[in-house]
């Protein structure tokens, strides 16, 4: 029997899943040990911490540049680039999440078991305080993430996507209003989320299957054994094709492309405002790591076979996301809609395959991180009696009554827009010049004219806060506390600087643009 | 004094003017429009050094300044003007203030907070003076779009009638030809080899088929902005829901990006691809003078009309600059300084009109000479340059434009000329309609009408009538800034005037 080597493990590269894993395993005996009333600050406090301490150990390792434990885990430049990015956004969200100040008892139910729409709803609603087990499962959900960026096979990558994906279904079902609306929403990203791991776990079977199926070459799954097989351009391609096609069916369903998009509007109508944004600043920098380490890495040598299809994909995506976010009435719907046309214009990154796409793509992720969070922040304000006030029609004259905050929120949706001076347009910028340099012309050209699509719905909540008069239902602004209104002013400033000044975080991102291999 | 940055200055100081004047008490209204108006007449001055310490005959390109902003894509603050900007930074600099003093009033009938609107201004300004001042693709491509957002605001919030479909078209129109600028602008970036500094730019070699569509890219953008038959059905609605301030900065400069646009970027960076399209664009200008001249004649806003008009002159400019002959060249850019006078006078006076009267249609008056003769008077006045009348500025513009084109393409001379006839048709009959002939009754009966010019519209009006006429009789000074910039054009696609024949027919003389 052949000895069974214990694979070296660099400790000090992957501290920061180890301190987000070891955080929400600890945030869970906080729930049990931990006095009620103080378990919502001790499990803020904690959150936060670990986010931060994570923080400090990526910038710290920010040279690292390994393979390590075994083939599972690549920490190179873009993994440690786009750790950071989301244990920022992550803190954002966190701040978010644990705002109490603009809802009684914060945005999530307290008791999730309660029926929903009977007197106990009611009276949950009122302003019993909420679950507090929402903080361990966020920093499961970060901690998988983290893991899902670095993965360097894919096997790994496929319980990364389970251990982030899992506690994210469950935190779309908490929402402390509309429970029929958020346990709707939990149940369907559960089941379409429970389909496409399925479809990723046959991929990985048949790309395992392709590997095995190369005499004289090892076989497995990590990126190294993948990409050499496929260099080796064996006579039948199909079950290299099929894994392909199956893993990125898996991949491009988080990233919210279409046609795996359906699940979008309603999570992110559904889900609690703060885990939507949640979801579409950091699940959006997960998928799209992932999406770039398996096509950039493992199956690189086959971008003439998935460039055209991906490049449809993008296509469809950015085009179904721009005119059916025409037609939205609702702000959630809208924003989740705007962002799965922004999935179509990070795929045209993706397939950009220089440095500068790579780099273009790691900036449109944190650039609009940063400002869908900042959006989904003011949506939170906007509340009636009756909680969020989301339709559109109820922010008619919005302008008037709270000038200041729907000045930023025009200045967020301008940033949607693309429009100059805001990190909405350098990023476009930053992705569109290497995909045309790349020779994908029609893919900018299709961003080009669906960008045109997308301005109207950005421009009728823009008319309708500012050019309409207000009436009798338009709800007031909460004015927020200082976690909100924390994670507000982020959020703006963010899309401000990157939109004037984006030379730091270009520079950053270009010399992080590099996969180990 | 020539080493002091005045485009920078010029282009931050409204700027700061404007977040000064915003953040005024909305309370004290008159305070920020004295501030506004101050900050404006501060620029005005500044402007006015900066044209003395230009020199008519030196470099192409003057006060050129570049600091470092985007160094991954070769990005700079870049500022540099030649002939044609300066001459258009001066309109921008004299209209401002005049377009503050003459909208005085005109927030104040909406409910909107008034120091904001003076802010938008001052924001407005900023914009078109950095637009103009930009020698970096991507800095001009800044302002192209940015300017939109004052302008949407002016228009949403200050507007009449209509004014929150005419800011949504005007924004959208304007977006979608800034955004396939943006596609051409991204591609001049990668076959220049990523660099966005105009004069580097210049002289890169592209492929034909690469330069149309680039230029295709970029011309469309300028067509919607100038705007050109086919693009131009955003105008009118702007021009007409716009409060008449801000439709006249719209029609009188924000338009002229358009045609500048076209000037400094499709012909130097794309020639060949310009003389290629050249019929193309000539055809559009043609049909545009006639087409929107058309249209004015049966126009009852009036408003709408001298949009209309302007649509019609943004034809000539058009035939004048795919000429290629200088004359026609200078006549053009003269055309686009003179226009901005012309009717940026015609629309203020016409919002004096209207604001008095409470209505824009050209059937509530009538006989209105009767009751406020002066400002019949100007109205006469503006519509005759407006015309092209000899002794009035645009006369000599139209002319140029005429006898330049004619040397090279008769038949399009000929056309444009029908122009000329059109609209002494719709300036006349306008004039007549509203304050020639017997009184409209319903007229006596608003108050409004009883007052004729006070001193504070005497002041907006007085000094562009000066210019009118000065301009009409001695354009020299400024035809000499425009001429080697043309020149120079020209140059850059490669044309050389016909010479000058006296018998010959004009194919002897291209030989």
């Amino acid at each position: 029997m052949t000895e069974l080597k214990l694979p070296s493990i660099d400790y000090a590269a992957i501290s920061p899943i180890l301190i987000m894993l070891g955080t929400a395993l600890l945030g869970v005996l906080v729930e049990a040990l931990v006095p009620r009333r103080w378990r919502h600050v001790v499990q803020l406090t904690l959150a936060l911490l670990a986010v931060l301490a994570a923080l400090t150990m990526v910038v710290l390792s920010a040279d690292e540049r390994i393979i390590t434990a075994g083939q599972a885990l690549a920490i190179d430049g873009p993994t440690l680039f786009l750790q950071g990015a989301i244990l920022v956004l992550a803190a954002m969200a966190l701040l978010l999440i644990g705002d109490r100040s603009v809802e009684r008892g914060g945005a999530f139910v307290a008791q999730a078991a309660v029926t929903a729409e009977s007197a106990d709803d009611r009276r949950q609603a009122e302003g019993r305080n909420g679950l507090t087990e929402v903080y361990p499962l966020t920093t499961f959900a970060i901690g998988g993430m983290l893991i899902f960026v670095a993965a360097n096979d894919l096997l790994t990558m496929f319980i990364a996507l389970e251990v982030f994906s899992l506690p994210l279904y469950l935190l779309c079902a908490l929402a402390r209003r509309r429970r029929l609306l958020s346990q709707e929403a939990a149940m369907k990203y559960f089941l379409l989320g429970a389909y496409a791991s399925a479809f990723f776990l046959f991929g990985v079977a048949l790309i395992y299957g392709f590997t095995a199926g190369i005499p004289g070459r090892p076989s497995g799954v990590d990126f190294a054994t993948i990409h050499a097989a496929v260099g080796e351009s064996p006579a039948s391609p199909v079950l290299l094709f099929a894994g392909m096609a199956l893993l990125a069916i898996g991949l491009l369903f988080k990233a919210a492309a279409a046609p795996f998009h359906v699940w979008t509007p309603d999570v992110y109508q559904g889900a609690p405002t703060p885990v939507t944004g949640f979801m579409a600043a950091c699940t959006k920098v997960a998928a799209f790591g992932a999406l770039l380490r398996v096509f950039q890495v493992a199956f690189a040598d086959a971008n003439w076979d998935f460039t055209p299809v991906l490049g449809a994909v993008a296509v469809l995506t950015m085009l179904v996301g721009a005119v059916l976010a025409v037609t939205q009435t609702d702000i959630k719907r809208l924003l989740a809609y705007s962002s799965i046309a922004n999935a179509g214009y990070l795929l045209v990154g993706v397939l950009a395959p220089s440095r500068d796409g790579l780099a273009g793509t790691m900036f449109y992720l944190v650039a609009y991180g940063f400002s869908v969070l900042a959006a989904f922040a003011v949506v939170t304000l906007v509340r009636d009696d009756d909680g969020e006030a989301t339709h559109l029609s109820r922010w008619a004259g919005l302008g008037r009554r709270s000038p200041f905050f729907a000045a930023l929120f025009t200045f967020i949706l301008l940033a949607f827009a693309g429009i100059p001076l805001t990190s909405g347009f350098t990023s476009k910028f930053a992705i569109f010049g290497p995909a045309l340099e790349g020779g994908q012309a029609w893919l900018v050209i299709a961003g080009v004219l669906t960008s045109m699509i997308l301005a109207f719905p950005y421009l009728r909540v823009v008319v309708m806060m500012w050019l309409s008069e207000p009436g009798e239902s338009t709800p007031t602004v909460t004015v927020p506390g200082g976690l909100t209104s924390a994670a507000l002013m982020i959020g703006v400033l963010a899309t401000l600087v990157l939109g004037v000044a984006p030379a730091p975080l270009l520079d950053l991102a270009a010399g992080a643009a590099e996969f180990v291999r | 004094m020539s080493n002091f940055p005045f485009l920078s200055v010029l282009t931050v100081a409204p700027l700061v003017g404007a977040l000064v004047v915003a953040f005024l008490p909305r309370h004290r209204p008159e305070l920020a429009k004295q501030v506004a108006f101050a900050w404006s007449l501060l620029v005005l001055v500044l402007s006015v050094v900066m044209w003395v310490s230009f020199k008519a005959g030196g470099q192409r390109f003057q006060f050129h300044e570049s600091y470092s902003w985007i160094p991954n894509w070769g990005v700079s603050f870049t500022f540099a003007a030649d002939g044609i900007a300066l001459v258009m930074l001066m309109l921008i600099a004299v209209l401002v203030p005049l377009v503050i003093l003459a909208s005085w009033h005109d927030a104040e009938s909406s409910k909107r907070s008034v120091p904001v609107y003076f802010a938008l201004l001052l924001v407005l300004e900023c914009t078109m003076i950095g637009v103009f001042a930009a020698a970096d693709v991507f800095l001009f491509y800044v302002f192209f779009e940015v300017m939109l957002v004052p302008m949407y605001f002016l228009i949403g919030s200050y507007g009449g009638h209509q004014r929150q479909y005419a800011a949504v078209k005007f924004f959208l129109y304007s977006l979608v030809g800034g955004l396939f600028m943006l596609a051409a602008v991204i591609g001049l970036w990668v076959v220049g080899g990523k660099t966005f500094d105009w004069q580097a730019l210049s002289q890169v070699d592209i492929s034909t088929g690469t330069e149309r569509w680039l230029f295709l890219g970029f011309f469309l953008a300028f067509a919607i902005k100038a705007p050109f038959f086919p693009f131009h059905t955003w105008l009118p609605d702007a021009g007409g829901a716009a409060p008449a301030g801000a439709a006249a900065l719209l029609v009188g400069v924000l338009d002229k990006v358009g045609t500048f646009g076209i000037l400094r970027y499709c012909l130097p960076l794309f020639p060949e691809a310009s003389k290629w399209f050249a019929p193309w664009a000539l055809a559009l200008g043609v049909i545009g003078i006639v087409y929107a001249a058309l249209l004015a004649v049966g126009q009852n806003d009036l408003k709408r009309l001298v949009s209309y008009t302007s649509i019609a002159h943004f034809g000539f400019i058009g035939v004048g600059i795919f000429a290629f002959t200088t004359q026609a060249g200078t006549g053009a850019v003269l055309y686009m300084l003179n226009h901005g006078l012309a009717t940026g006078l015609l629309f203020l006076v016409v919002g004096m009109l209207i604001s008095r009267r409470g209505s824009s249609l050209i059937s509530d008056f009538g006989g209105a000479g009767k009751l406020v003769p002066l400002l019949a008077g100007v109205l006469f006045f503006a519509g005759l340059a407006s015309l092209a009348l000899p002794g009035t500025a645009p006369f000599i513009s139209e002319f140029l434009v005429l006898i330049g084109t004619f040397t090279v393409n008769k038949p399009v001379a000929v056309i444009a000329t029908l122009g000329i006839i059109l609209a002494a048709a719709y300036v006349l009959w306008m004039v007549q309609r509203t304050t020639q002939g017997t009184l409209n009754p319903a007229l006596t009966e608003v108050d409004g009408m009883r007052r004729d010019l006070n001193l504070r519209e005497k002041v907006v009006v007085a000094p562009l009538i000066a210019l009118i006429v000065l301009l009409g009789f001695f354009p020299k000074p400024v035809t000499d800034v425009i001429n080697p910039a043309v020149q120079a054009t020209m140059d850059d696609i490669g044309r050389t005037d016909p010479a000058p024949s006296v018998g010959g027919t004009v194919q002897e003389a291209a030989r």
